[in-house]
């Protein structure tokens, strides 16, 4: 059997301000300019998973089991949130699109299938966005 | 791997053809694109870095300095310009293909002089139909 890749888009709006506490203030608004005031995004979360086809589904996985997965590990956890103030990742670290990007790969690798996960591109907005492979290329 | 990638937007007019071929040459190869008047288009630029998360700043490389390098090599040498007429293209035929590769050339040494930042995709959007793409990831 060959391997297929499935992607799933969901999008999520938060507040946020990018703030290192370890940082004076005068550094923070230096190094971030208008990212360090407080603003928000529509974020859009692109999920890749490949594996090869269920024999009898025909499904690498069911979309609705991952709506759920992903309503559950990340719309349930950031939409209509602040980053800073109300998830527990940016107490010390900026919610930079790199930082939360992180997170949410940490979150989704914990709650797939192992293996399952291929790679995730968040945009920050329509100009912005990171991606995370496990391995050498997403 | 952690990538960051950002988005950009160019007009420029060029004209698909060889000096060392005769104009029914470059026609028979290009087609419309080979009008001597020129055409143009409004391209779209994705530039993708790798690289290490900073821990202070939360990035893999400071986002004002790509658009200040983008801007600088890029936007303000190719946009409102006649593509044929710089000197990049004095030799090849300013093909999406060619340009990819010639903002590849402009930009890679730029981004790797940030200690473990490297430029890992180019794509070029012609239109909203033709992408081209370059670099280590696919």
């Amino acid at each position: 059997m060959s391997r297929v890749r499935l992607t799933r888009a969901i999008e999520f709006s938060t507040s946020l301000r990018y703030w290192n506490p370890d940082w004076s203030e005068e550094r923070n608004r230096a190094r971030f300019g208008p990212r360090a005031r407080r603003h928000g995004h529509n974020y859009r979360l692109e999920v890749t998973l490949a594996g090869e086809p269920d024999p009898t589904t025909g499904m690498v996985m069911d979309l609705k089991d991952l709506q759920d997965l992903l309503e559950r590990e990340v719309m349930a956890r950031f939409d209509h949130r602040d980053l800073n103030r109300d998830t527990p990742w940016f107490e010390k670290e900026p919610p930079t699109p790199e930082n939360l990007a992180r997170v949410i790969h940490r979150l989704l690798a914990d709650a797939l299938p192992e293996g399952l996960l291929h790679h995730i591109r968040l945009y920050e907005d329509p100009d912005t966005f990171v991606e995370i492979a496990a391995e050498a290329s997403p | 791997m952690i990538t960051l990638s950002r988005r950009y937007r160019f007009p420029a007019a060029h004209v698909l053809a060889h000096p060392a071929l005769s104009d029914d040459e470059n026609e028979r190869i290009y087609g419309k694109c080979a009008n001597p008047a020129g055409h143009g288009h409004d391209y779209g630029l994705e530039i993708t870095v790798a690289g290490e998360v900073d821990p202070g700043s939360g990035q893999v490389f400071p986002r004002e300095r790509l658009d200040a390098l983008v801007d600088e090599r890029v936007l303000a040498r190719f946009g409102h310009c006649l593509l044929n007429d710089d000197p990049a293209f004095a030799e090849r035929v300013p093909t999406a293909e060619n340009i990819a590769l010639v903002i590849e050339a402009l930009l890679a040494a730029e981004i790797a002089r940030q200690p473990g930042a490297r430029l890992v995709r180019v794509r070029l959007e012609e239109t909203r139909k033709n992408a081209f793409e370059t670099g280590v990831l696919s």
